[in-house]
């Protein structure tokens, strides 16, 4: 068959169309390389066991992260503790009681509160917490981390929900259960995995979230002795010494994000490699 | 009273049966909890709304709508404007949409209308790797990699091609409107990028198969899917706005804060979110942490709206074409 000019013309865009295709997933896929690789080769050189330990110290006398890994893990489990189970509840409710307008109110704002900037919810909890207690403290940056989170674990639990199949509902129904026996007995534990799996994903997000904890948690140089004190986090430490005027900092910083990145990419991997068949 | 009497029956069994078709006693319980920690979400956003607006009553008040249109931020001296802040974050959200979006918009259509699917899944999953990584973490390679970068080897190209447009002028830091918004476009190309493979995953294959069946090339058939995902598309590319302008960590770490108005993109600038980060902690009076707080307001009722505009166009989409796939 022999083509005509046009038809070459054609042919000739629509090759380089799917060429410069190509050529935009390869920028953006070497982004991540370079950002991470760049991640590892700094953080790696001041990374060591006393690092991970210690406190931090003035500029020159070494120092480490330890409290603010201390102060990051409470955190998350404030944010855990009442996110989780409001995250949950509230795809519940979505999923299996809501009917009408107000089920689409609610899920009309989950959807729009997880664009909602995380700097605005500190400013939120600063307002109605931090003012009222006079003081930063660990439940108030718990507080802001689990605002963040309810909305993320909402909605994966809703959609988890709906891809248990309807037959088990009314094979339990038939039963004759009651339906929280059927939403506790056998659609939960059926999404379950599911639903764990978007929860890890929720705490990847938060725990490198910094804005809203800037002033709730504040931060602190020292490990935590209550959760109606300041408290030290990853995040809030890594920007403190990455705006600092000192070259130690900096290095401790990268080896901070290490850490952390550490912690992120694995709950990302782990939840992919665990879910590979469903997504 | 007697019709009081007559209604109250019925209003009751309106509520049992609302509460418990199955007029079981743990059921009410079980989706009266439900229902409340659903409406708590109601409760939260008009919260939040409420906190923020009656903690900003001191600026609203002093200052009025000359707030948002003052062009200069000294608060030893109690002025406070904010257009420099409006400024720098439409323009930095603006610099991050302009890179962004054809470079999204090239990573979703590779991914869904030319990979292989062996292809296609792994590398999904490592372009949404770029929105795992935080902020913060943005922020310093911005500080230590990308701003060096900027200055020695982007922006002194551009001052001498470019230099006699307004916008490419003044002095090279490699710190400013530029740098923010490219660190910005790296971090809103993952979301975009998902947002679009959604939308484009969702137009009917049937599409596709009339325009190649008719003898269109393979960007000829992508371009009758991308014409059928427009509202989709357009509402990705919102969202992507939408998380651009309250973007703070990164934004805050390289954009040189400083609330000047200036067209040039290599001068410092400064958004709302950035000025909220920094200053917060040291707003001594009232009236400075009013302003801030006002702000925030701005900042939530902008990135709200535009959240809603964007969902409802996305749904539009990939609800509409789902219904349709059910009903073939």
């Amino acid at each position: 068959m022999k083509l005509s000019r046009s038809d070459r013309t054609r042919r000739l865009v629509s090759g380089s169309m799917t060429t410069l295709t190509a050529l935009c997933t390869i920028l953006a896929v070497g982004a991540l390389a370079f950002i991470l690789t760049y991640i590892a080769r700094r953080g790696i050189s001041s990374l060591n066991v006393r690092f991970l330990v210690e406190t931090p110290k003035p500029v020159g006398e070494g120092g480490g992260i330890g409290n603010a890994i201390v102060g990051s893990a409470v955190l998350l489990l404030l944010a855990c503790a009442a996110g989780i189970p409001l995250g949950i509840a509230t795809g519940v409710y979505l999923s299996e009681v809501g009917r009408g307008w107000f089920a689409s109110v609610v899920r009309f704002l989950v959807d729009t509160l997880t664009g909602i900037p995380s700097i605005v919810t500190g400013v939120f909890v600063y307002a109605v917490v931090v003012l009222r207690m006079k003081h930063f403290s660990a439940y108030a940056g718990g507080i802001a981390l689990a605002l963040i989170m309810v909305p993320i674990v909402a909605r994966t639990t809703e959609e988890m929900i709906r891809l248990v199949p309807h037959s088990l509902r009314e094979g339990a129904l038939a039963l004759g259960a009651p339906q929280w026996r059927v939403t506790f007995g056998v659609v939960l534990p059926a999404a379950a995995s599911g639903i764990a799996t978007g929860a890890m994903l929720a705490i990847a997000r938060i725990s490198g979230e910094t804005a809203p904890l800037l002033f709730t948690a504040f931060g602190s140089r020292f490990f935590p002795r209550g959760l109606d004190e300041p408290i030290a986090s990853l995040t809030v430490q890594i920007y403190n010494y990455a705006i600092s005027p000192y070259d130690e900092w900096h290095a401790q910083a990268w080896a901070a994000t290490l850490v952390l990145m550490t912690l992120i990419l694995g709950v990302n991997i782990t939840v992919r490699f665990f879910t590979r068949k469903k997504f | 009273m007697r019709e009081a009497g007559g209604r109250r029956p019925s209003l009751n069994s309106f509520i049992k049966s609302a509460l418990s078709p199955t007029g079981n006693l743990g059921d009410s319980v079980f989706r009266l909890l439900m229902f409340a920690v659903a409406a708590l979400m109601v409760i939260f956003v008009v919260g939040m709304i409420l906190a923020l607006a009656s903690h900003s009553l001191p600026s609203l008040r002093g200052f009025g709508f000359g707030f948002l249109t003052g062009t200069e931020w000294d608060p030893p001296k109690t002025i406070f404007g904010a257009l420099p802040f409006i400024y720098g974050t439409l323009a930095s959200s603006l610099i991050a949409l302009v890179i962004s979006v054809p470079l999204s918009l090239g990573v979703a259509v590779f991914l869904v209308e030319q990979a292989p699917s062996w292809l296609a899944r792994p590398v999904t999953f490592l372009v949404e790797l770029l929105a795992a990584i935080p902020s913060v973490v943005y922020g310093l390679w911005g500080i230590f990699v990308l701003a060096p970068i900027l200055r020695e080897h982007v922006e002194p190209p551009l001052a001498r091609w470019f230099g006699s447009l307004p916008l490419f002028r003044g002095p090279i830091t490699g710190i400013g409107l530029l740098t923010g918004g490219v660190i910005l476009a790296i971090m809103i190309t993952p979301i975009i990028s998902a947002v679009v493979r959604d939308v484009l995953a969702a137009v009917p294959n049937t599409q596709r198969e009339a325009a190649l069946a008719l003898g269109a090339t393979k960007w000829e058939t992508t371009q009758v899917v991308l014409v059928n995902g427009a509202p989709g598309i357009a509402g990705a590319i919102i969202l992507g706005l939408g998380r651009a302008i309250g973007e703070t960590m990164a934004v805050t770490m390289v954009i040189g804060n400083r609330p000047e108005i200036s067209l040039s993109l290599f001068h410092p600038s400064y958004t709302l979110a950035s000025v909220i980060a920094n200053e917060f902690t040291e707003a001594t009076d009232d009236i400075y942490l009013s302003s801030l707080i006002e702000l925030g307001l701005i900042l939530f009722l902008v990135t709200f709206v535009v959240n809603a505009i964007a969902r409802v166009l996305v749904w539009r989409v990939t609800r509409t074409s789902a219904a349709a796939g059910l009903a073939a």
